[in-house]
């Protein structure tokens, strides 16, 4: 069963799309194409002066040494002693690596399986379930800088909900060996709702007649689901995954708003904003931390790409 | 109408040929509109202000200043501060006929935002502090040179040196500062029968005292960042004395060096007498506790007595940080000084040197002070009647002293302050027993940023 089902949805529409193709290129007139290559020109101008140039930038001015004021004479190369010295004395590097690891990790441990769950319960069309779909989704308008004020609310040490409860007195945003998870609970809790809305889509695509045969086949409800339908998700799957890996290599805003990425809640994120930004103005150091960082996500991004494509080969 | 062919000849003749160009067009500007109707029409004289910079500067031109000068102010919070400020632009409105168009940003961004400010479109006129940090951007370049409304009467030579550039020229006009001292509730100690110490002994055994009394000794927090270096400052400054303080700051003295092991090490001494905890507390909030008598006393700046209730502000009162080698003693404190400084190229130079004589002088001064209490005025001819006990007992107390740092962030290189400093410095709070393994550290890192 589980080697029969991924091709079955796939199957009926791949080789349409193929036929399909060619022709409607075919038939494009002249002003049809001019318009479709200026919809592609158009945007990848945008994104090459946007993004790819910057890009490029910010690798070269991590070999340089500059404080932001004046022109580019000011620019003073030193090869890699930026990375020299982020890698060697630079006391806050070790632990924004470790932190981006463990919110990685977490982000993958909790709101993921928690948000597969919710989006199956809702799935299961129980009453009220639209409520709670929006309810669960909810926390995903609010920007993460609004969830950091509102668990603020909760955490404060003195007039907080949590140590007003349970009678501590934990400052749980102060404590540098808290606080990374206090904000990491803060971070899931608003995951949960995205991850489940992203399942909820993929379920409601999956082929109903898929599960109507696993039935028939006598398999069990949980059966049904790990062998039959979360494996029909695989592209719903890598989209979650990629989310997580980039949502935990930019985390930033909800660290910044409590404390600036400082003490206990270092993010490579928060080192790159407080060297460049600001009065300090190291550029080049804090653009060898965002090469650092490029470097970091360009590896996800090469797994995921390898998999798609696979994928498509597969086709 | 050209305006006179020898004031044009004059003014050409201080500026290089590539904007000489501009002054022509500024001159028919002014003499088609007239002064009165220049009033009405300040968006056209700013919008071909953008060539013209320094046009009617330098020679101070043809008499009274015109037009709209912009100020960037740092003070956004609706609180006393932007009172002063407003009740100080209103006044200078009325007394020169200019226009004063106020760009308000809060404090901190203000701060994060210089750099790009400075280079960007800055306003003519705006918030800064003296010293190191306005050093160093007047050296490349991005704040006009003020020379010419030096001396100012009533401001002393402190104030002309802090104001002073590396190139020897006058790139500020002060405005106002604070002593950082040690603040306590006055009827609590006359309660509790507690006096200031003048040594660091007196101040342990206070300490102690104040512990067994079931109150915290001393306010602490550190959550901004920036308070520490208060307690890093004065504790420098009384173990090594004000010029290595100056030379550290530098980036000439070493911070693994004996000298400063010292302070990390009697700065670990006096923890235990500090709040825990500081690193997730604001000082406002830390303030609180001096307000609800739950702790003795905080070292800040004297703008911490503004956390009082207004009612409860002449039941502050400070002592300065006491001695702790009588050879170096204690005439040396912190006391930053807030003003205002010129940019580099203002659209309208003429009203953004009058904006800021009248900012440095007595006048304003008294304008402000209607408005609410300000710190304590540059400038000594000021009218002090009106202020609270605490800052006029300040503004003695500052004079009194020898030598006047301008604060950590102020006195040292932006970038290594905020990126160096600020997380050293709650290292050592988290984890005080390192000090060898911190100082090391900042020493590194001061290599990599002093170059």
């Amino acid at each position: 069963m589980t080697t029969s089902a991924p091709p079955v949805v796939p199957a009926p529409d791949a080789p349409k799309r193929t036929a399909k193709r060619p022709t409607q290129i075919g038939r494009l007139s002249r002003s049809d194409r001019i318009s479709v290559f200026l919809m592609v020109a158009v945007p990848t101008a945008f994104v090459v002066w946007l993004v790819v140039l910057p890009g490029i930038l910010s690798v070269v001015l991590s070999f340089t040494r500059w404080e932001g004021i004046g022109g580019i004479d000011t620019i003073e190369w030193i090869g890699t002693e930026n990375y020299k010295n982020i890698f060697t004395i630079y006391p806050p590097f070790d632990p924004a690596i470790q932190h981006n690891l463990i919110w990685l990790v977490v982000q993958f441990l909790i709101p993921t399986p928690l948000g597969i769950f919710l989006a199956v319960l809702l799935d299961k069309e129980l009453r009220g379930s639209r409520f709670y779909q929006s309810a669960f989704f909810y926390t995903v308008i609010l920007s993460l800088a609004l969830v950091g004020f509102m668990w603020q609310l909760i955490y404060s040490p003195d007039q907080g909900l949590l140590n007003e409860i349970t009678g501590g007195s934990t400052d749980w945003y102060g404590d540098p060996d808290v606080n990374l998870w206090a904000v990491l609970v803060a971070t899931c809790w608003k995951q949960t709702g995205y991850v489940m809305l992203l399942y909820l889509a993929g379920l409601k695509a999956v082929d109903p007649s898929l599960r109507e045969a696993a039935k028939v086949d006598g398999a069990s409800e949980a059966q049904t689901f790990f062998r039959v339908v979360f494996p029909v998700m695989r592209p719903i799957n890598i989209i979650v995954l990629v989310i997580i890996f980039i949502e935990s290599l930019r985390a930033f805003d909800i660290v910044w708003v409590v404390n600036k990425g400082r003490n206990g809640l270092e993010l490579i994120s928060t080192l790159v904003t407080s060297n460049i930004i600001g009065e300090a103005s190291r550029i080049g150091f804090g653009s060898a931390l965002a090469t650092i960082m490029l470097a970091i996500s360009s590896i996800f991004v090469a797994i995921y790409l390898r998999i798609t494509m696979h994928e498509e080969r597969n086709r | 109408m050209p305006r006179p062919a020898s004031e044009a000849e004059y003014l050409a003749s201080l500026l290089p040929p590539s904007v000489a160009a501009g002054v022509g067009r500024r001159g028919f500007l002014k003499g088609a509109l007239g002064t009165g109707a220049a009033l009405t029409m300040p968006a056209l004289l700013a919008a071909c202000g953008g060539d013209d910079e320094g046009g009617g500067g330098g020679g101070g031109g043809g008499g009274k200043p015109t037009g709209t000068v912009t100020f960037g102010s740092n003070e956004a919070g609706g609180d006393v501060p932007q009172q002063r400020r407003d009740a100080l632009v209103a006044a200078y409105e009325k007394s020169s006929g200019l226009k004063v168009k106020v760009n308000a940003v809060d404090h901190n961004t203000f701060q994060e935002n210089i750099n790009n400010y400075l280079q960007g479109n800055p306003d003519d006129v705006f918030a800064w502090f003296a010293g190191f940090r306005m050093q160093f951007f007047a050296e490349r370049g991005l704040i006009g040179d003020v020379s010419d409304l030096w001396p100012i009467d009533g401001m002393g030579d402190a104030f002309k040196k802090a104001s002073t550039g590396a190139d020897g020229k006058q790139y500020f006009v002060p405005d106002s500062n604070y002593p950082w001292v040690v603040l306590y509730r006055k009827s609590l100690w006359d309660e509790r029968g507690y006096t200031a110490p003048t040594t660091y002994d007196e101040m342990i055994t206070l300490a102690k005292q104040m512990q067994s009394d079931g109150l915290n000794p001393f306010a602490f927090a550190d959550k901004q960042g920036w308070p520490a270096m208060g307690t890093f400052d004065i504790l420098n400054m009384r173990l090594n004395g004000y010029d290595f303080h100056v030379n550290l700051m530098a980036g000439e003295e070493a911070w693994d060096s004996a000298e400063v092991k010292t302070v990390f090490e009697t700065w670990r001494e006096l923890l235990p007498y500090h709040q825990e905890n500081a690193l997730g507390r604001d000082w406002e909030e830390a303030a609180q506790g001096v307000v609800n008598n739950e702790s003795g006393m905080y070292y800040l700046g004297l703008f911490m007595f503004e956390q009082f209730p207004e009612d409860e502000r002449e039941d502050v009162d400070f002592f300065n940080f006491p001695e702790i080698d009588s050879a170096i003693g204690a005439d040396a404190i912190d006391a930053p000084i807030d003003g205002y400084c010129m940019s580099a190229d203002p659209e309208n130079e003429d009203g953004a040197k009058d904006f800021l004589s009248y900012l440095g002088s007595p006048d304003a001064a008294a304008a402000a002070n209607e408005a609410g209490f300000p710190l304590i005025w540059a400038n000594s001819n000021a009218d002090v009647s009106g202020l609270q006990p605490i800052q006029q007992k300040a503004a003695e107390f500052i004079a009194e002293q020898t030598s006047i740092a301008q604060f950590l962030d102020r006195d040292t290189r932006p970038d290594f302050a905020s990126t160096v400093m600020i997380p050293a410095l709650q290292q050592f709070i988290k984890n005080p027993d390192d000090v060898d393994g911190l100082t090391s550290s900042i020493e590194e890192q001061k290599k990599s940023i002093f170059v």
